[in-house]
């Protein structure tokens, strides 16, 4: 008698399908929200650095001024 | 992972941010107050006979403790702006090429951060004392940001490319902007002596990069520390 092996994996059928099912679904899960964290940190920081360094409102330039020199951003 | 990103961004920046405010009021802002002591023209150095001289010194902190105190909060904005950067790109090195981050190492993050914010940068537009006109402000944003971006992505790519080729291209890819040029006025306007202009360029760059240092440090320090949690 011939075994016909599934190209695809069985889910459901057996506990290996199963497990190699979920532990998959999980690293994909965790490596998305990862990438999140990453993006979300630098929009962040990019703000930060902008209010402290870049934007040219003249409040915002004033009091940020020394610092401004002191950190060579482009100022004036 | 989110929480331990910002968290460890925002105890380092405050480090750094404090050791660096400190040695600038130390040493770069007497400087600073100095030249402004030339661009408002209480004190001249280029005389109307052609004789360049002046007193040396700086006219001290004085009673400016509004400006002051907005100098120590900016550059505790600025430091962890710049700490969250370095984390998240930290924290990705060890997620996808398994880069171990200790405080040690951190300190070779903050001398990469201090070469791509502000040496690389430096070489086309040198920090600017007060009375230094320079050109229009747009066009030296964009140059700014762009040799940033190049010297980060080139470093990244010597640190991290896995073939001769990859640092070659790294290399060149730092060294464009600085063939491009800077954006510089046609015709020389400071009203400051040169030595204090060359002396506020190096101290504001050495301070800078024990800033930077600092925060490599401090970021893996917490970084690090908030994993093991």
């Amino acid at each position: 008698m011939q075994t016909v092996k599934p190209s695809w994996t069985p889910v459901g059928c057996d506990g290996k399908g199963e497990k190699t099912m979920t532990t998959k679904t999980a690293t994909i899960a965790a490596t998305g929200s990862n990438t999140l964290a990453f993006a979300f940190t630098l929009v962040v920081g990019l703000g930060l650095l902008t209010v402290s360094g870049m934007a040219q409102a003249t409040v915002l330039h004033d009091a940020a001024h020394d610092q401004r020199h002191a950190m060579a951003f482009p100022c004036h | 992972m989110t929480k331990n990103l910002l968290s460890s961004a925002v105890f380092a920046g405050l480090i750094a941010g404090l050791i660096a405010a400190l040695l600038q009021f130390f040493f770069v802002i007497p400087l600073l107050l100095e030249g402004e002591l030339y661009e408002s023209g209480a004190r001249l150095h280029f005389h109307a006979d052609g004789t360049p001289s002046s007193d040396r010194g700086a006219p001290g902190l004085g009673g400016e403790t509004g400006r002051h105190l907005m100098t120590i909060g900016f550059n505790l904005v600025t430091y962890t702006g710049y700490g969250l950067l370095m984390v998240a790109a930290m924290a990705f090195a060890r997620e996808r090429r398994g880069t171990e981050i200790t405080a040690q190492n951190g300190i070779i993050w903050g001398l990469a951060g201090f070469i791509a914010v502000q040496l690389a940068p430096a070489i086309g537009l040198p920090p600017e004392l007060p009375g230094t006109p320079a050109a229009e402000l747009g066009p030296r944003q964009v140059w700014w940001i762009s040799t940033i971006l190049a010297t980060a992505v080139g470093l990244a790519l010597i640190a991290f490319g896995r073939s001769l080729l990859m640092h070659a291209v790294g290399l060149l890819v730092i060294l464009a902007p600085q063939f491009v040029g800077a954006p510089h006025l046609d015709t020389f306007w400071g009203v400051a002596p040169p030595e204090l202009s060359a002396e506020f360029a190096t101290q504001s760059l050495g301070f800078a990069a024990v800033g930077w240092v600092t925060l490599g440090y401090f970021c893996a320090f917490f970084l690090k520390q908030g994993e093991a949690e």
